[in-house]
């Protein structure tokens, strides 16, 4: 129930935020018939579990996006420059990193934060490792990579 | 005096700016490297710095508060989504038994995995 009531508040504000309706009863009463009725669909095809509504990683996840867009302008700057260079100077390779977090969810996050970062891409997940393809040598930075690893495993368990 | 509306166009402008050179950067990058797994990091150029940064450029112009909270919507989602479809097309490439070129020198390594 907790994960319903929370479903509705979110999806409440993002319909006040999405129409900017306020002050018009008509609207808002069709918007709150929506929003619930979703809710129920929710409920009903039980999606409502720690994937569908992933309470356990807020608020720790808005610190580790803000940290995140950091590490991607880093990354950016660097394919950026390789990019631009007269010669450039790539050296991809392979390799595997370690995937610490245990649910299906901080994979993903930790997956995605690997692609997202520019000079980086996720090709394979295993059980417990991910092969991730890099552009240089500067960007296969193994220990960072596990060190990024390690924030979603404690970001998963609510400790970030 | 600081006319912050001012202050606000330059800001704007710089980001849009900015995030247009790295929408070209990434394109330049996309032609000029060598294989389809170095071509995915120079796309990831535009769809990080050159979408993101545009975006926020956009939501310094928006005349009210929803079209700033409409632009932070659609740059999550971006966020969201555009390592999902990167990865899928790398994985793809991958059990097509596609490999990418290694090393300094560029070779296909016959020992990769």
């Amino acid at each position: 129930m907790g994960r319903f009531i929370i479903l509705v508040i979110a999806l409440a504000v993002i319909w006040l935020a999405l129409s900017g309706y306020f002050d018009k009863p008509l609207l808002l009463g069709f918007g709150a018939a929506s929003v619930l009725f979703a809710a129920f669909l929710a409920r009903r095809a039980k999606v409502l579990d720690a994937e569908g509504v992933p309470l356990s990683v807020f608020p720790g996840i808005l610190g580790y996006m803000l940290w995140l867009t950091f590490e991607i302008g880093k990354a950016n700057l660097m394919v950026a420059r390789q990019a631009l260079a007269v010669e450039p100077k790539l050296s991809p390779r392979l390799f595997l990193v370690p995937n610490p977090p245990r649910s299906t969810l901080g994979k993903v996050i930790f997956a995605n934060s690997i692609t997202l970062t520019p000079g980086t891409v996720s090709i394979d997940l295993r059980e417990d490792e991910i092969l991730v393809h890099g552009l240089t040598d500067e960007l296969c930075d193994e220990a960072g990579i596990k060190a990024m690893g390690e924030r979603v495993a404690k970001l998963e368990r609510g400790q970030a | 005096m600081i006319d912050w509306l001012l202050v606000r166009d330059i800001a704007s402008w710089a980001l849009i700016l900015l995030g247009s050179a790295a929408v070209v950067t990434g394109a330049l990058g996309l032609v000029r490297f060598p294989d389809f797994y170095t071509r995915l990091h120079a796309a990831g150029v535009t769809d990080t710095a050159g979408a993101e940064l545009i975006i926020f450029g956009m939501m310094l112009q928006a005349p009210t508060w929803i079209v700033v909270a409409k632009l932070g919507f659609i740059a999550v989602f971006l966020g969201l989504t555009s390592p999902v479809a990167t990865h899928a097309i790398a994985h793809a490439a991958w059990m097509v038994g596609f490999r990418p070129l290694v090393g300094a020198r560029l070779r296909y390594d016959e020992d990769s995995e």
